[in-house]
């Protein structure tokens, strides 16, 4: 993008009528949205788009321009865009332009602007990339905030309820919540329930294992609940051995035995 | 090297560790502890080590040991206020602390050996 743009034919078609080609573009524009964004809002844009375009051109710095248009798509990635009707707002302005230019401007310039048209394009999608990972990224990271709850089911009993796939992060993550919660709420009693776990592998039982071990560790006890029947039947199939680990069927089996245990201590 | 003060409360000694422990305080506390007990006749043994941020496998074994040399000289022994991190590392360790019991924190280690006394005193 460094090299240097000499247009002088083609900056007075631009300087001509910029209402009119930003008329024009915003129209093309519009309907390539289909209208999931208003015209007088592209209009906007576009309007300020093409203002910096000039300015750019006039003084060869584009930093400006690549600011904006990278602030652009980053919008358009978060309101649901493809990348295609991103860039197509781009690419758009060539053939605007093509329409107004005579045919004493040699085809030089307008391959040159054609470039630089294009290298927009790209630039909006790398900045639409960025930004969709970027929100993908955000949503993996809500969704482990959502999926570790610790609440707390009596004074000195706290329980996670695990709802969905265990894999090694969202284990690590709930083993920290878990143990945290133990401090902060001098639970010495804590419920696993595991209702809303599709499969339990090796793996899966061996972070169970770990965090009722860490707990243990730490002067808690745990309670595993909610292993459904083909589970269990799977635990047993791998050999796995839940040891004294105290497991119940039920979320309510497992606070009936964390109050008895409590009745019996006090 | 610092010396890990040992505390007595009635029956029962008080190990607060309040400095990370090298390898060599923590084999000092270990025979420091084992001398008090029986020179106080204490029956329980509480050993604090919420301030601790590093246990390393050693530290994880002394600890252990502590606890078994303890018992043999009649004494119970709690570890208490282990920290989440802490107690993440052992485990990663592979390291289960034996038999030692554990409590949240001061309070409850206390409870645990009121309560380990009073087991035994009903069953004599």
């Amino acid at each position: 993008m460094s090299q240097t743009h000499s247009l002088e034919g083609l900056l007075p078609v631009l300087a001509g009528d910029p209402e009119g080609i930003v008329d024009e573009w915003s129209e093309i524009v519009t309907q390539s949205l289909r209208g999931r964004v208003s015209k007088p809002e592209v209009r906007t844009e576009l309007a300020e788009l093409y203002r910096t375009l000039r300015a750019g051109l006039e003084s060869s710095d584009f930093t400006e321009l690549h600011g904006l248009l990278a602030e652009l798509s980053r919008a358009r990635a978060v309101q649901g865009f493809s990348p295609r009707e991103t860039a197509v707002s781009v690419f758009a302005l060539k053939q605007v332009v093509s329409r107004r230019i005579g045919d004493d401007l040699p085809l030089g310039e307008f391959l040159q602007f054609s470039a630089l048209v294009d290298d927009l394009g790209l630039l909006t999608f790398e900045a639409y990339s960025q930004a969709r990972e970027q929100v993908i990224a955000e949503q993996a990271e809500q969704l482990l905030e959502l999926s570790t709850p610790v609440v707390k089911l009596w004074d000195g009993i706290i329980a996670v309820p695990l709802v969905g796939t265990l894999d090694s992060a969202r284990a690590q993550a709930v083993m920290e919540q878990l143990l945290e919660a133990l401090t902060s709420t001098d639970a010495d009693t804590a419920i696993i329930d595991i209702t809303g776990v599709p499969a339990v592998d090796t793996q899966v039982a061996q972070h169970l294992l770990k965090t009722v071990m860490a707990a243990r560790l730490m002067g808690a006890e745990s309670i595993i609940s909610g292993i459904r029947p083909q589970i269990a039947q799977t635990i047993v199939a791998l050999g796995i051995e839940f040891g004294d680990i105290a497991t119940k069927a039920t979320l309510a089996d497992a606070l009936a035995l964390a109050l008895h245990r409590r009745q019996g201590r006090s | 090297m610092d010396a890990i003060p040992i505390l007595k409360l009635d029956d029962v000694l008080l190990v607060s560790i309040q400095v990370d422990l090298s390898d060599q305080t923590a084999m000092a506390m270990q025979d420091a502890l084992a001398d008090r007990i029986t020179t106080t006749g204490a029956r329980g043994v509480v050993i604090d080590i919420s301030a601790l941020e590093i246990v390393d496998s050693f530290i994880g074994r002394i600890l252990a040991t502590t606890a078994s040399v303890s018992r043999m000289l009649d004494a119970d022994t709690v570890v208490v206020g282990m920290r989440p991190a802490v107690a993440i590392t052992l485990v990663e360790l592979g390291l289960s602390l034996g038999e030692v019991r554990t409590a949240l924190n001061l309070e409850k280690g206390l409870a645990l050996l009121r309560q380990a006394k009073a087991i035994a005193a009903d069953e004599q």
